[in-house]
């Protein structure tokens, strides 16, 4: 039985997050594939409050949240630190993370929504989106980490990867170049790291399921 | 470690509570800036120009924002006294699980129910007092959520006591009634001086609810 598990769907970032973390440190895991509209008694009985994928189990214990677990990894793990070392500095890094995982959230609702609702999520992503470029990023730093990843990086995964495929899906154009360089920049840098580029979801598969699901949210009640 | 702390905080705010709490426990020695939100300081601005919001603590002369990474801060600089969190991994990510079901739960539907009414305001309290229950579950028998003294999730939690008060009135319900336990353990909580001196008295709180509802037109 391995000691390390991770309930997760390939369609969340959130349990990439958990993959690459896993991966960069060189833990190994036995994966197992949650359908979330029919959520296993494993996992109701692993995250009882929220009922949330991803959950890492270790040892037969459950830990959930996302950023929480990577918090766990790091501290079981310490090798290849995501994190920085002095308490400064982890408070900022710790800060953007915290940042990201609030404000990322307005992504997925740009797919989810049309017409006034749409505008205003795109409104929000993109204030996001300007705050990091002027205050997150720092000029010549290849990723928030500095010259390698770390826990902050993969807290912005959903711009770096998931936002391109949802622009497509919802027909609207917002992370631009010209507007956003710093950003594009880093985005490129994040998603030619191996472990990162070896482990995302396949493209088409991903566009097909959120064409998918935005017409299912989209469609018209039925009485 | 040691240097110059500063806090720009605003008495009623329960995140500032909690900085001031974690700094109290630790007995560290701070200047206490009170910011006027409607006219908020060119340092307050400078310091958390992402957010423009308190509590932002200030050490050496570099902000930290967020209440809980300040927590965590406080704890991690001067951790040769009264840990606020545990050392194992595995405790850590429960505490952390709990004062992060606090920041999403407990604000929220306690700000939706002093600020609705009628069916809104219904809704809004039994999930306040379900989630309550939840928190209640979790202490079980402790003392405290840190176990035989104050840790992450009581700091977390125990600043909201000091607007229950007000959640009632508005309300037109007993907490205490629903969560005695938790209840007890907020009264054990008050018994502490770190506690004590960092909660605002329950009927300024009140008062404070009842400006606002007049400044948003809250009946």
């Amino acid at each position: 039985m391995a000691a390390v598990k991770l309930l997760g769907t390939w369609r969340s970032p959130y349990c990439f997050k958990v993959i690459w973390a896993l991966k960069l440190k060189g833990i190994p895991y036995e994966y197992i594939e949650e359908d979330v509209f029919d959520k296993s008694p494993l996992l109701l009985q692993y995250n009882q409050i929220h009922k949330k994928v991803p959950v890492l189990v270790h040892d037969g214990k459950p830990i959930c949240e996302s950023t929480i677990i990577l918090l766990y990894i790091e501290e079981t793990w310490p090798q290849n630190p995501l994190l920085p070392i002095d308490p400064y500095e982890r408070a900022v890094a710790l800060f953007w993370i915290k940042y990201a995982d609030d404000k990322t959230q307005s992504i997925p609702k740009i797919y989810r929504t049309t017409g006034e609702e749409q505008e205003q999520a795109v409104k929000e992503c993109s204030e996001m989106l300007e705050t990091v470029e002027q205050h997150g990023l720092i000029e010549g730093k290849k990723f928030f980490g500095g010259d390698e990843i770390n826990m902050v990086d993969i807290a912005f995964c959903m711009v770096a990867h998931w936002l391109g495929v949802l622009e497509e899906v919802a027909g609207i154009k917002m992370f631009e170049p010209h507007k956003f360089p710093k950003l594009h920049s880093w985005a490129q840098n994040f998603k030619s790291v191996p472990v990162i580029k070896e482990n995302l979801p396949d493209d088409e598969r991903m566009f097909a399921w959120l064409k998918h699901r935005r017409e299912m949210l989209l469609a018209p009640k039925s009485n | 470690m040691e240097g110059a702390v500063v806090l720009l905080d605003f008495w009623p705010s329960m995140f500032g509570m909690r900085t001031r709490i974690a700094l109290a426990e630790k007995g560290i020695k701070y200047e206490y800036r009170e910011e006027d939100l409607r006219n908020k300081s060119d340092l307050l601005l400078q310091m958390n120009p992402v957010h423009k919001k308190i509590p932002v603590l200030i050490h050496n002369g570099k902000p930290v924002c967020e209440s809980l990474i300040q927590v965590q801060y406080i704890d991690e600089v001067w951790n040769d006294r009264a840990p606020l969190l545990p050392s194992d991994p595995y405790k850590r990510a429960i505490a952390r699980f709990w004062a992060d079901f606090v920041d999403k739960k407990i604000y929220d539907l306690g700000s939706k129910v002093w600020k609705t009414k009628g069916e809104e305001q219904e809704t809004a309290k039994k999930e306040f007092i379900e989630s309550l229950k939840l928190l209640e579950g979790e202490l079980g028998d402790k003392a405290y959520f840190g176990g035989e003294n104050l840790g992450f999730v009581d700091v977390a939690l125990i600043p909201f006591y000091s607007w229950f008060y007000a959640y009632e009135k508005c309300g037109n319900f007993s907490i205490e009634a629903e969560c005695p336990k938790l209840i007890a353990w907020a009264k054990r909580c008050m018994q502490k001086e770190s506690v004590a001196k960092s909660l605002p008295d329950k009927e300024k709180v009140y008062e404070f609810v009842l400006h606002l509802k007049k400044v948003y037109g809250i009946e």
